[in-house]
């Protein structure tokens, strides 16, 4: 494994708590994002992810020096799963260490928003009646139908 | 010549994943004004371009060899 890494493989969320974990650390915080069934009361089927893997691998170990250098002594792994993922399937995880708690919550929480800002990674849902890659609904306004 | 990249609902628009095309010394803002020239509507699709694997600024010059790539808003996590 990688410590910032994009893979096609069910993710073992183990790997990256093990690979921040040290002597100095109080504490690990473990996110896993999973794929949700009901969004706004519409039923996903599946999902399918797609990234640009190189910059999505730079862009997320950015994220990771942004974190050490905001709080000091902390260590982050992070992997986003690509290609089609089923209801409940791991999409992301988050490993954080750091000397005392708090810090490690906070830190985990300001990766997932940067993820969400600048990794060039995209999700499509696919529905019972159709499908949509998200994030691009702005191109798909109501002008259209009118 | 440089390589170009589409993402998402970029690649549905132009269709193609990717394309090589005779393009140098120009600036991004260049790039948009061909971009959308040859698939309209791809300037209004709030995409953002990359150089190199970075994010660059309209007046950001491209050089031949380089990696260009239409990142279309993210929606990872």
């Amino acid at each position: 494994m990688k410590a910032f890494e994009v893979v096609t493989e069910p993710i073992n969320p183990q790997l990256y708590a093990d690979y921040v974990l040290r002597p100095e650390a109080g504490a690990v915080t473990l996110f896993t994002g999973h794929v949700r069934e009901w969004t706004k009361g519409v039923r996903t089927m599946y999902l399918a992810y797609e990234a640009y893997v190189p910059m999505a691998e730079k862009k997320l170990a950015e994220i990771g020096r942004e974190i050490e250098d905001k709080w000091e002594g902390t260590r982050v792994a992070i992997a986003h799963r690509i290609g089609e993922l089923q209801i409940s399937d791991i999409a992301v995880v988050i490993a954080v260490s750091s000397p005392h708690r708090k810090t490690a919550y906070e830190a985990n929480e300001y990766a997932i928003e940067r993820i969400k800002e600048i990794v060039p990674i995209w999700k499509k849902e696919i529905w019972e009646d159709g499908e949509e890659w998200i994030g691009d609904q702005k191109k798909k306004p109501k002008e259209e139908v009118v | 010549m440089i390589e170009l990249h589409y993402f998402a609902g970029i690649r549905i628009l132009t269709g193609i994943p990717k394309e090589s095309v005779n393009f140098s010394n120009q600036t991004v803002e260049d790039l948009w004004k061909w971009a959308d020239e040859k698939y309209p509507g791809i300037r209004n699709s709030s995409a953002r371009i990359a150089v190199n694997e970075e994010y660059a600024l309209p007046s950001d010059v491209i050089e031949s060899g380089d990696t260009v790539a239409f990142i279309p808003p993210v929606s990872g996590g």
